[in-house]
């Protein structure tokens, strides 16, 4: 091989290598879930949020991942990911639908609802025919009784909402098996869930708050706490406030 | 040796060409001018405002420690700087000099001057840091289960209770988790708060845990830091000396939302304090019923009073354990 095609091998494999470097970092460690923005759909000092969680991420290649989603607030359609703008000094009402099933608190005093409009959340319960009347909580014990599926918590605005879950051992051997359970199927709309609405107020200047939730609902990792409890789009994300 | 020092001695004429035994008197003399102005300063108007600032006993501590060592640093860093500049200004090579610089011999007075001062200083500090880390209780690290240094705290008379004025330290559990603090206050019936709110004038024990990985409680402004770590108690004390806001960080990297695992403690008035303690006591009063027995460490791996469902669904705890074998998965 002559020299100049020898240096040309060589510069095009560096180049190579660099490029999958960059591929790699952009694509795996500088990718973001995408941000569904409600910033415009707010009237009248409110905004309606709408979120769902789900036991597994059958749109993803991690389909044993338990994970939220959003509602798309144009299309009504629910997206992977858990990261959402809204406007500053704004009452923000959140929905949870919730499918998925119980698991311990790894420490019960995030069973307390915190930083809510009357520190409450209201929890309906589906069975799988009807919806049971709105009631409201303000704590849920998830050691003595299967009542907690995950927590919604922004710790820089204090709060802090335990998802009630399904509390039956049948309804938690028959989750709805598909995420987003959008009702699709039968089976999909006939999936026990809850329904969970909360207010809370967002602060007057902007900036970001980091949300996750409480419950080791990593299966298999450390201290239930890895997976997708440390991977942003799944059991963690932000919401950015828009003054 | 005697010959090398008188050489050596003389060299610096022959090398700076100006003078060696005047310049060595400049250069004293100018050391000794700024060195006492630099210490003066270091000692009288920096030290004052050096971290932790002084808003707790440990933290007052701490300041005037590192304004102790900065004051004795001050001589020696002007020392070397001067010298520096000293021979970068004067004693530099005139162009056109090509010649060979002097050759250096040992100063037998010199080092033997150098090697006594360092070590009276060091030995110093070292006698000074144990008198430190004595005074201020440990002043504000982590002692880990049996703290040695205790001095001028009251002794933990009762855990289940606490006045003003009673010879019973103050406790505080201090709880990591990924990737929240909250704080146990056992002696007002056990409740768990994410809020830090500690008595000004009052020693506080605090008692450090974790519930998953290691993270490390960092009271910035009351100088206390201390690692928490799962199943161990780590104690720190301090004695808040100003009412005011803190900062508490997380300061051992534990997973993605490390950075953000921060909040703010506050130092008030006994008598806010007390009205705070109760009120937050009646408030999470059904919480409190939930929570664990008081403990100086918590296993949330294995439950035993899990409810009736959680055990149909094959639930033994909360969460798995910290690099347990039995998990399919691992970092």
């Amino acid at each position: 091989m002559s020299l100049p095609a020898r240096v040309a091998t060589l510069v095009i494999a560096f180049l190579a290598v660099v490029a999958g470097g960059v591929y790699v970092a952009l694509h795996y460690i500088g990718s973001q879930p995408p941000v569904e923005d409600y910033t415009s759909y707010a009237s009248n000092g409110q905004v309606n949020v709408t979120l769902m969680t789900a036991a597994q991420t059958t749109v993803t290649d991690k389909p044993d991942w338990v994970t939220y989603f959003i509602q798309n607030p144009g299309t009504k359609q629910f997206v992977h990911t858990t990261y959402f703008k809204v406007p500053a000094n704004t009452k923000v009402n959140v929905t949870i639908e919730g499918y998925d099933g119980c698991t311990p608190l790894r420490n019960p005093t995030w069973g307390q609802v915190t930083g809510t409009e009357g520190g409450v959340e209201n929890v309906q319960f589906f069975n799988g025919k009807t919806l049971s009347a709105s009631q409201p909580i303000s704590v849920l014990n998830s050691w003595g009784s299967c009542s907690v599926q995950h927590t919604f918590a922004i710790p820089g605005l204090g709060l802090n909402v335990p998802i009630a879950s399904v509390t039956t051992l049948n309804e938690n051997n028959n989750l709805c098996g598909t995420s987003p359970c959008v009702a699709n199927t039968s089976d999909q709309a006939n999936a026990p869930h809850t329904v969970v609405t909360f207010s809370f107020t967002t602060p007057k200047a902007g900036g970001t708050f980091r949300w996750q939730c409480f419950v080791p609902c990593g299966l298999g990792y450390v201290d239930g706490n890895g997976g997708p409890m440390a991977t942003p789009g799944y059991m963690m994300g932000q919401m950015e406030v828009q003054a | 040796m005697a010959a090398e020092a008188s050489s050596g001695a003389s060299r610096p004429a022959a090398a700076g060409e100006s003078g060696g035994r005047r310049d060595g008197l400049w250069l004293l003399v100018i050391w000794i001018v700024l060195s006492i102005i630099g210490c003066l300063l270091v000692a009288l108007v920096w030290g004052p405002h050096m971290p932790p600032g002084a808003q707790s006993n440990t933290a007052a501590s701490q300041q005037r420690d590192i304004t102790v060592l900065a004051t004795i640093a001050t001589p020696v860093i002007i020392g070397v700087l001067l010298y520096f500049g000293w021979a970068l200004t004067f004693w530099r090579q005139k162009p056109g000099d090509d010649t060979d610089a002097a050759p250096v011999h040992g100063n037998t007075k010199i080092q033997a001057t150098w090697i006594a001062g360092t070590s009276a200083i060091v030995l110093a500090l070292a006698v000074y840091g144990t008198v430190e880390l004595i005074a201020p209780a440990g002043a504000g690290a982590g002692q880990g289960p049996q703290p040695a240094f205790n001095r001028g705290i009251p002794a933990a008379a009762s855990v289940t209770s606490w006045a003003p004025g009673t010879n019973n330290v103050l406790q505080v559990q201090v709880i990591g988790q990924q990737w929240a603090w909250t704080y146990r206050y056992p002696q007002f019936g056990g409740f768990e708060t994410t809020d830090l709110v500690i008595p000004v004038g009052v020693p506080v024990r605090f008692n450090i845990t974790s519930l998953d990985v290691i993270h490390s409680f960092w009271a910035y402004q009351l100088g206390v830091k201390a690692d928490a770590n799962p199943g161990v108690n780590n104690v720190a004390y301090t004695t808040p000396e100003h009412t005011g806001q803190f900062v508490v960080r997380c300061a051992e990297l534990c997973g993605i939302w490390h950075g953000a695992m921060y909040n703010y403690g506050n130092v008030v008035s006994v008598s806010d304090f007390m009205t705070w303690a109760q009120s937050t006591e009646t408030q999470l009063a059904a919480v409190t019923k939930l929570l664990p027995p008081y403990a100086l460490t918590y296993d949330p791996t294995t439950l035993t009073n899990l409810g009736k469902v959680n055990q149909q669904l094959g639930l033994t705890g909360a969460g798995g354990g910290y690099y347990n074998p039995a998990d399919p998965e691992q970092p």
